[in-house]
C-alpha cells in the first residue's frame, strides 16, 4: 500500500447493512468484489462502456466501474447476486436460462439488473424499447435476440403475477 | 425453423433443456478466470510499449521496486532462452521463440501496447502504481503498420533474421534476403490461362479489409502459484487448458508434469483465448515470490495486445461464360500476421474458393509481419476476408450477366464428389440445400421497398475441425452418470455432450451430470475451436455410451446366468432377456444401476477420439439494408442467416451460435475497424471507440437450420460456431450496391466512407 488511505464505508448491500474497509482508490466495483466477494459483479472494460458491471445504486442502474466506493455511503446496493429468492430464481434468470439467452454468461449479471430496471421503470416494453434500453450493454455471443425476447417473456410473467 | 425432414427419431437431440452451468451463471455464482481467490495472493500487472517499433536499450526496475508493496519485477530475461520450433496451439501453432518475445519483449518491442516487464505487489492499485516507476530507455526504430507497405522492399525490418517461406511452385519470390514476407504458399489446380480464354467475361477486383477484435468481454486473466515443490498450478480462462499447459510448460522450461492448468468458466473466445499472454508471467512472479500471483488485463491492453484478425489485402480475379459457369479464378491474398509470422491466411486461402467448384484456378496467400499486435484466430479464421472478396466479385459477375444472383450460385455449387482447391473430393456437404432453403425462405420472396434499400446475399464456408478430445464417465448406482469433460465450455457443450450421452444410453438428459476438469483429472483434449468441440466431444460421449452399453448387458448376462447373446439393451434403456431357467427378465437402467455395487462394482470407463470426418459448414446469408443519405448511416432491416448445420443437437444453441456470430459479421460489415495514428499508436483501444454491434444496432436475426447429416459422425453432427461469421461482410456490401448503386472494396463501410461515395466531389 503506497500512497491510498483507507475508508470505512457502511451501505445496504442486497438488503443487509455491511460496513467494509476500502481502499480510497476503490471504485465500486472494486469493492464488491474485492472486499465484499461478490464476483457476480464483472469487469468487462473498467471504463464504463459494456455494462458487465452494471448494479442498482439507490433504484437507478449505474455501472459500478464509474462509482467510486467512497460514494455509497449509506446507499442501497443491488447487485445479481441478490436477484434470486431462497426459493425459486427471479423471473428474468429463469427466462434467461430457458430462452438460451446466455452462452458464456459473463455479460448476464449486467444484463440482468439493467433489465430489471428497465422492467421497474416501463412493465410493458416495446421490442425496440427494450434494444435500445441495453445499449449499454455488451454481449458478443448471442446477437442479443434471445436476450431480447427472455426480457419479454419475464415481463410478461411479472405483468402476470400482480 | 428447420428445413429439412426425415431425420432419425431422436429423443434427447432436438429438444432445448437448460444447460447444467446455468444457474451458476444468472446467479452470479460463476466462477471465471477473474473470480479466483487464493490465500496470501499478489496481484500483477504489465507495463507496456509506448511505441509501435523500438530498442529496449535499457530498463531500471530500482525506483518500483522501492515501493512498498511491490514484491517483484520481471522480463523477457526471467524467462529461459528458446529456440525456434514449432508449438501446437491446437487452431494454429507457434514458434517459442516469438511466443516468449510476444508475453515479455525480448530486445525490442513490436507494436504499440507490446508488454515490456510485470510487476507483483500486495494489491492491484499498488502494481499498477510501479509500473509508473519503472525506467525504460527506447531507441526509436522506424515502423509499419499496413501490409501493402511492409511488403515493399524498402520497409522497414521487424526480424532480421526473417526470410520467406516459399511453398509455392514456379513463384520468384525471393528466399534469401531480409524480408516481412514470412510466408508465400500457393493451392492450384487445372489450367488457369486455358480456363480464362474459355471465359467470355472476367471481373478482377481489389480489396482491403480492416483489423477486427474478437471482442470477448471478459479481458484476459491468469493466476498461478509455483509451489515450494515445483508444482505449478494455473487457474485461467482459455479455449484450451491443455494448450496453455503445453504452452507454459515450454515457456517456462517445465516438463508437463508440474504442471495443472485449472480451467475457470471462460467469457467469451472465439479463438483469442488460445494463445498464453498473462499465464507463465504469473507463474514467474510467483516463483519470485513464493506466493500466488493473479493478472488481468485492462480493455485496453486486451486491444493493443491480444490478437486481434489480420488486415487484408486481396486481389480477386474470376472468368465466366455467358451461361453463369465460372471458369477460372485468380486469388490472391496478403495477410497482416502482426509482430510474429502466423496469421490465418492459410486457411483464408483454401476457404477462398470453397462455395464454387471452378475447374481452373490458384490462390496466393502471403503472410507478412507488421508493427501491430500478434494476431490470433478469430472465428473462422482467415475466412471472413478470402471469402468476402471473392462473393463481391461473384455478385459483380452475376449483374453483369444479368442474372439472379443464387441462381450463378446454385450453378457453380460443389457436391459430393467435386474437388476442393487442393484437388480432394468433398464429402456430402450441404452448400446446395444451403442455396435451395434461401430460395424458399420467406425472406428471399419477400419485395423491400423504398428508397436507398437494398437486398444482398452471400454464401460462406468452414472446414470444421476434429481433432483429439477425451471423457472419462462413471455410473452411478441411482442410474446418473458422471460425465468428465477436458473441453471448455463457452457456448453449451455441457448441454450438447450430455446430450450426445443420453442419447446413446437412452436415459433422460437429466440423468446425465457433466462436469469441466482440470488438466490432471482427464485425458488430453484439444482446444474448444474450429467449431469441433460438439463434434469430437459427440464422438467421445457416444463411445463411452457403447462401452457402457457393452458392459451393462454383460453385468445383466452374469446375473441372470446367461451368456451376453441371451441379452439385449433396447434403445429406451431396459435390458431384456431370459435367465438360465428360461424366465423372462427385465431391468431398467436404475434397476441394473442400483445393483451394479453389490455385482462385480461400479462401471467407470475413458476413451479418447481423434476423428477426421468433421463434415464442412456452408452457410448463405440474405441482408436488407436502408442508406441514409444525409449521415452515411446504414440500417440492417432485415437479416437471415441459412446454415447446414448436419444435426442441431440443441437448436436454441446452434441458433445463438449463427446468431452471434452474424453480429459479429455485421459489425465487421459496417462499424468495427483498428485505428492507428501516424505514430503508429492505436487510437481506439475502447468499446468505446471500436464499436461492436450494441442491441439497438441489430434486427432480429433470423435463423432457418438446415439438416444435411454429415456421415461421419453418428449423429450427424456438423461444427456449427464459425461459419456464421463469413457471409455478413459481403451480403452487405451486395446488398448497399443493390440500395445506391456504389460497389464498396473495403470493409467496414463506415459512415464516413458512405458519405465519401454519396457527396459530391470537391
Amino acid at each position: 500500500m503506497a500512497t491510498s488511505g483507507r475508508l470505512v464505508i457502511t451501505a445496504t448491500i442486497n438488503g443487509d447493512e455491511r460496513t467494509f474497509l476500502a481502499d480510497s482508490r476503490d471504485s465500486l466495483l472494486e469493492a464488491l468484489r474485492e472486499r465484499l466477494n461478490l464476483k457476480g459483479v464483472k469487469e468487462g472494460c473498467n471504463n464504463g462502456n459494456c455494462g458487465a458491471c452494471a448494479v442498482i445504486l439507490d433504484g437507478h442502474l449505474v455501472n459500478s466501474c464509474c462509482v467510486m466506493a467512497a460514494e455509497i455511503e449509506g446507499s442501497r446496493v443491488e447487485t445479481v447476486e441478490g436477484l434470486a429468492g431462497p426459493e425459486a430464481l427471479h423471473p428474468l434468470q429463469q427466462c434467461f436460462l430457458e430462452g438460451a439467452a446466455l452462452q458464456c454468461g459473463i455479460c448476464t449479471p449486467g444484463f440482468l439488473m439493467s433489465a430489471k430496471a428497465l422492467l421497474a421503470e416501463n412493465p410493458a416494453p416495446t421490442d425496440e424499447e427494450v434494444r435500445f434500453w441495453l445499449a449499454g450493454n455488451l454481449c458478443r455471443c448471442t446477437g442479443y435476440d434471445k436476450i431480447i425476447e427472455a426480457v419479454q417473456a419475464a415481463a410478461e410473467q411479472m405483468r402476470a403475477r400482480k | 425453423m428447420v428445413a429439412t425432414p426425415q431425420k432419425p427419431a431422436y429423443k434427447v437431440i432436438g429438444t432445448r433443456p437448460v444447460r447444467p452451468d446455468g444457474v451458476d451463471k444468472v446467479t452470479g455464482r460463476a466462477a471465471y478466470g477473474a473470480d479466483v481467490v487464493l490465500e496470501g495472493m499478489l496481484f500483477g500487472s504489465i507495463l507496456r510499449s509506448p511505441h509501435a517499433h523500438a530498442r529496449i536499450k535499457r530498463i531500471d526496475t530500482s525506483k518500483a521496486l522501492a515501493l512498498p508493496g511491490v514484491k517483484a519485477i520481471i522480463t523477457n530475461a526471467d524467462f529461459p532462452t528458446q529456440e525456434s520450433g514449432t508449438l501446437d496451439l491446437g487452431e494454429g501453432s507457434a514458434n517459442p521463440k516469438w511466443l516468449v518475445d510476444n508475453v515479455l519483449a525480448g530486445d525490442k518491442v513490436l507494436y504499440h501496447g507490446h508488454a515490456v516487464a510485470a510487476v507483483a505487489a500486495v494489491d492491484w492499485h499498488t502494481a499498477e502504481e510501479a509500473l509508473g516507476l519503472i525506467d525504460v530507455e527506447y531507441e526509436l526504430l522506424p515502423f509499419v503498420i499496413d501490409v501493402r507497405e511492409a511488403m515493399l522492399a524498402a520497409a522497414p525490418i521487424l526480424h532480421h533474421d526473417l526470410r520467406t517461406n516459399v511453398r509455392a511452385r514456379n513463384a520468384d519470390t525471393p528466399k534469401d534476403r531480409e524480408t516481412n514476407i514470412a510466408m508465400h504458399m500457393r493451392v492450384e489446380k487445372g489450367d488457369l490461362d486455358a480456363g480464362f480464354a474459355e471465359a467470355d467475361i472476367v471481373i478482377e477486383r481489389e480489396f482491403t479489409t480492416s483489423q477486427f477484435h474478437q471482442g470477448y468481454i471478459e479481458p484476459q486473466n491468469g493466476t498461478a502459484h509455483w509451489n515450494h515443490d515445483g508444482q505449478i498450478t494455473v487457474w485461467t480462462s482459455t479455449q484450451g487448458a491443455f494448450s496453455v499447459r503445453d504452452q507454459v510448460a515450454t515457456l517456462l522450461g517445465q516438463p508437463v508434469a508440474k504442471i495443472k492448468v485449472v480451467p475457470m468458466e471462460i467469457g467469451g473466445g472465439f479463438g483469442g483465448k488460445i494463445p498464453v499472454y498473462l499465464e507463465p508471467v504469473a507463474a514467474l512472479l510467483s516463483k519470485k515470490t513464493g506466493h500466488p500471483v493473479k493478472m488481468w488485463m485492462s480493455r485496453e491492453a486486451v486491444f493493443q495486445a491480444t490478437g486481434p484478425t489480420s488486415a487484408t489485402w486481396d486481389r480477386v480475379k474470376i472468368g465466366a461464360k455467358r451461361d453463369g459457369t465460372l471458369v477460372a479464378a485468380d486469388v490472391s491474398l496478403c495477410f497482416a500476421a502482426g509482430a510474429y509470422p502466423g496469421s490465418a491466411v492459410g486457411a483464408g486461402v483454401l476457404c477462398a474458393l470453397a462455395p464454387y467448384a471452378i475447374p481452373n484456378q490458384r490462390i496466393d496467400g502471403f503472410d507478412v509481419v507488421t508493427n501491430t499486435p500478434k494476431t490470433a484466430a478469430y472465428r473462422a479464421p482467415g475466412a471472413p476476408a478470402a471469402e468476402y472478396a471473392v462473393e463481391a466479385v461473384v455478385d459483380e459477375i452475376a449483374r453483369a450477366l444479368d442474372m439472379d444472383p443464387l441462381d450463378l450460385r446454385l450453378k457453380n455449387a460443389p457436391d459430393e464428389g467435386d474437388t476442393n482447391s487442393s484437388g480432394a473430393p468433398w464429402p456430402r456437404i450441404g452448400a446446395k440445400a444451403v442455396i435451395t432453403a434461401i430460395k424458399e425462405s420467406a425472406h428471399y420472396n419477400s419485395e423491400i421497398q423504398g428508397e436507398d434499400v437494398g437486398r444482398g446475399i452471400a454464401l460462406g464456408f468452414w472446414f470444421n475441425g476434429g481433432m483429439e478430445s477425451s471423457s472419462s464417465v462413471a455410473v452411478n448406482p441411482d442410474g446418473s452418470v458422471s460425465l468428465i469433460l477436458g473441453s471448455t465450455d463457452i457456448g453449451g457443450t455441457r448441454a450438447s455432450l450430455a446430450m450426445q450421452l443420453a442419447e446413446t444410453l437412452g436415459v433422460p438428459y437429466e440423468a446425465i451430470k457433466p462436469q469441466v476438469v482440470d488438466t490432471d483429472s482427464v485425458g488430453y483434449t484439444a482446444v474448444t475451436g474450429g467449431s469441433r468441440t460438439t463434434f469430437a466431444g459427440g464422438w467421445v460421449a457416444y463411445d463411452l455410451g457403447q462401452e457402457i452399453r457393452k458392459r451393462l448387458t454383460e453385468r445383466a448376462a452374469r446375473i441372470w446366468g446367461v451368456d451376453v447373446s441371451a441379452v439385449t439393451y433396447n434403445d429406451d434403456a431396459t435390458i431384456t432377456g431370459t435367465d438360465k431357467d428360461g424366465k423372462a427378465q427385465r431391468f431398467t437402467f436404475e434397476e441394473i444401476c442400483r445393483r451394479l455395487p453389490s455385482t462385480g462394482g461400479h462401471i467407470a470407463v475413458s476413451a479418447m477420439s481423434r476423428r477426421n470426418t468433421a463434415g464442412p459448414a456452408y452457410a448463405g446469408h440474405i441482408a436488407d439494408v436502408k442508406v441514409d443519405r444525409e449521415t452515411g448511416k446504414v440500417t440492417v432491416l432485415r437479416y437471415t442467416a441459412v446454415q447446414d448445420v448436419g444435426t442441431a443437437i440443441h437448436p436454441s444453441y446452434v441458433e445463438g451460435q449463427i446468431q452471434g456470430g452474424a453480429a459479429q459479421g455485421i459489425g465487421m460489415a459496417l462499424q468495427e475497424e483498428y485505428w492507428y495514428d501516424d505514430q503508429g499508436h492505436l487510437r481506439n483501444g475502447s468499446f468505446l471507440d471500436y464499436r461492436m454491434p450494441v442491441a439497438n444496432d441489430l434486427p432480429p436475426i433470423e435463423v432457418i437450420l438446415v439438416e444435411v447429416p454429415n456421415p461421419g459422425h453418428p449423429f450427424g453432427v456438423r461444427g456449427v460456431g464459425e461459419v456464421p461469421i463469413v457471409p455478413p461482410q459481403a451480403a452487405i456490401r451486395n446488398a448497399l450496391r443493390d440500395a445506391i448503386g456504389v460497389n464498396f472494396y473495403h470493409t467496414p463501410v463506415t459512415p464516413t466512407r458512405i458519405l465519401d461515395e454519396l457527396l459530391p466531389r470537391a
